[in-house]
């Protein structure tokens, strides 16, 4: 790059001259630069959970074969098995034709105990440590939805409590979701019932759709989670609860390994009020049905947003 | 052909050779830069183990320093295009020769962004699921999968005609000019792009009313095309001094009117986003308030941000008055407005938009010490 003329192609170049002292000099130069180099990394050497080949190239979710789906099946529960000594059933069941699903809670009956959020813990499989949990009650003052006045960490002896009313926010199912549009690799995307699910084997963790999400309902495995062994739900879904690795994004899926069998999502068989409720909207006779036919106010989160959740407040009024 | 390909390779391995000769002073500063690197790679081969945990994110502030360097450098990288205009459409003559040190720049920017974004990601080891054809590129509906082309495109036109460049004058040969000029007018547009795509990574979250707003497109260009140059002023000065390349005061003044103005439509556009914040007071002002005034007690990024005003403040002044005219003045003005967008630009823009949630919660957020080893 200086103005002197490049060099002509038959001058030796400096340093090019092999003579005892310059090697023995590079030479000396190189190891050290390796020992720092092989010292700097010598954390990767308490890397306990590097992926397998089989995991390095396991091909896309909605990609695999029935055959090959079969494989990545049996796989998982042999993880499970040697991480956690339970033989787990990993399932992948399947949307179910002329189902959409979506929830509808009583804001008028909910006293915020948090019952869900610990129902929701145990059969999702959630980590402990750190914690992840996929619901959040928040306690608004009576008479205003403006989250900025939400009290998260609310803890008083007894629920509930005079002049404020509780608010359980967990993923929205949106039919127009942010997370799955910004996500760049499609590990997250919507299925026909209407759940937004998450590939936990092939998110690259880059944690655009947390950003993405306007109703904080999408998290990220800091950590390597942690599940006591006893407390491990056995009955898994692909798609669903099945323990997720360090590194990757996960949330609400309306319990699809309950859900997708006909049973209700364990937040509501655990609400001690009554005030969720769960179905099928494309079935007339449905509760949700009758109460979205029914109520004569319902409220979206943020319906502002475009976001057209499946998740729907209403009050007894 | 066989002989130009070995021409090129020995044209790579000389510049490979020459990248390793120096005096004392660079062997000195090469071998800080080598230990810092190390250092950082040793920060991140514990990330690598534990996870992201030992950064300070978490679900509630979830992107950091990280992508707020990665913002920053991509405004740099895209401000070597402030150079190229000049000389390439008003044919300046005093910036030509300087041209391709704003190109470098851009490489080593883009290499920079590439790299943080890399470190941000929680599966590194999945990084082939991004690669279009052999993984699932969600295209065009993700900006990010914009993003990724529009950053490696610039950082491989950069290096065409970086490359192609050097090699003629390797050669001594004059270089064609259909064979680079095209792809500079190319590389113009195509910086512009590079940063609008990243503003609009932030633009395009309707759920993140601190970001969701018109004019960070803009502003991340006004400030890009000031904390640039203002970085390439300070960078041809130190190679003008160890060096006997030839760097007018004149080319420098140049790039101090690109500078000048830059700043000013950095600053104005800043006003007129704080004015539509505060003015019309509606429920989305909570992440402006956080950032200027602090909310609720929390105020971790008050400090900071009024640091970034006064510098750019500051600079904008020093840069309209003559004074700036001589240099030391003017190398105390860019280091101003660089740190000044630095923070402005970087955890002034990303950390906001995180708090508070969406959900109201207030969560502060303290890069750790291994992250910024990292």
């Amino acid at each position: 790059m200086s103005n002197s003329p490049p060099l002509p192609s038959e001058e030796p170049v400096p340093g090019n001259g092999v003579n005892r002292r310059n090697f023995l000099r590079t030479s000396a130069v190189l190891t050290s630069g390796l020992a720092a180099l092989a010292a700097s990394l010598a954390p990767l050497r308490e890397l306990d959970e590097f992926p397998s080949m089989e995991q390095f190239l396991q091909k896309y979710y909605r990609e695999l074969t029935p055959a090959e789906k079969e494989k990545v099946l049996k796989r998982i529960a042999d993880e499970v098995e040697r991480e956690y000594g339970v033989r787990p059933k990993v399932r992948d069941p399947q949307a179910m034709d002329g189902v959409e699903f979506v929830y509808a809670l009583n804001l008028t009956r909910c006293v915020g105990c948090r019952k869900c959020v610990h129902a929701c813990v145990a059969e999702n499989n959630l980590s402990r440590n750190p914690e992840i949990q996929y619901i959040r009650v928040v306690r608004l003052p009576h008479g205003s939805l403006d989250l900025e006045k939400a009290e998260h960490n609310y803890d008083p002896e007894m629920v509930p409590e005079e002049g404020f009313f509780y608010m359980p926010i967990q993923c929205q199912q949106c039919e127009n979701p942010p997370c799955v549009k910004v996500c760049p690799v499609h590990a997250t995307w919507q299925e026909p019932d209407g759940i937004t699910v998450i590939d936990y084997d092939w998110c690259i963790g880059c944690r655009y759709c947390a950003a993405a999400c306007p109703y904080w309902a999408r998290h990220f495995n800091f950590k390597r989670p942690s599940i006591p062994k006893e407390r491990l739900n056995p009955d898994m879904a692909y798609l669903g609860n099945r323990p997720r690795r360090k590194g990757v994004m996960e949330k609400c899926h309306f319990c699809v390994q309950r859900t997708r069998a006909g049973r209700y999502p364990a937040c509501l068989e655990a609400c001690p009020v009554g005030a969720r409720k769960f179905g099928n909207v494309l079935d007339p006779e449905s509760e949700v049905a009758y109460i979205l036919r029914t109520k004569r106010v319902f409220i979206q989160l943020k319906e502002e947003l475009g976001t057209s959740p499946r998740f729907f407040y209403y009050f007894d009024v | 052909m066989r002989e130009a390909i070995r021409n090129y390779a020995v044209f790579l391995w000389r510049c490979g050779r020459v990248a390793f000769v120096g005096d004392w002073r660079y062997y000195t500063w090469m071998g800080v830069l080598t230990v810092l690197c190390l250092l950082g790679l040793n920060a991140y081969a514990k990330q690598f183990v534990h996870g992201l945990y030992i950064t300070g994110m978490s679900d509630e502030v979830s992107w950091g320093v990280y992508i707020a360097n990665f913002t920053f450098l991509v405004g740099v990288a895209a401000a070597a295009v402030m150079m190229v205009i000049p000389v390439y459409i008003y044919n300046n003559e005093e910036l030509h020769d300087l041209v391709i040190f704003g190109e470098l720049l851009a490489v080593a920017a883009i290499l920079m962004c590439l790299a943080f974004v890399t470190v941000d990601l929680g599966r590194p080891d999945r990084f082939w699921h991004l690669i279009p054809g052999i993984g699932q590129f969600n295209f065009p509906a993700s900006m990010l999968s914009w993003d990724v082309l529009v950053l490696n495109g610039y950082l491989l036109l950069n290096l065409h005609i970086c490359g192609y460049l050097l090699y003629c004058r390797y050669n001594n040969r004059k270089p064609a000019r259909w064979f680079y000029i095209p792809f500079v007018f190319i590389a113009i547009v195509w910086a512009v792009s590079i940063h609008t795509v990243t503003a609009f990574l932030y633009v395009g979250l309707g759920g993140r009313p601190f970001w969701n707003s018109a004019i960070v497109g803009p502003r991340f260009l006004a400030s890009a095309f000031t904390a640039g140059p203002a970085l390439i002023i300070l960078a041809l000065q130190i190679i003008r001094r160890v060096t006997n390349y030839r760097i007018t005061d004149r080319a420098l003044l140049t790039l101090r009117s690109i500078v000048q103005v830059s700043m000013l439509i950095n600053v104005f556009l800043l006003a007129n986003e704080v004015f539509k914040e505060f003015y019309s007071g509606n429920l989305h002002v909570a992440s402006s308030k956080y950032l200027y005034l602090g909310l609720h007690g929390h105020n971790a990024l008050v400090p900071w941000i009024w640091t970034a005003i006064v510098f750019n403040l500051v600079a904008m002044v020093l840069l309209v008055l003559p004074l700036s005219r001589s240099l030391k003045w003017l190398n105390f003005t860019c280091v101003l407005a660089i740190v000044g967008i630095w923070i402005e630009k970087g955890m002034g823009l990303v950390i906001p938009g995180f708090v508070p949630t969406p959900l109201g919660q207030m969560v502060e957020y303290q890069p750790s010490l291994n992250e910024t080893l990292i």
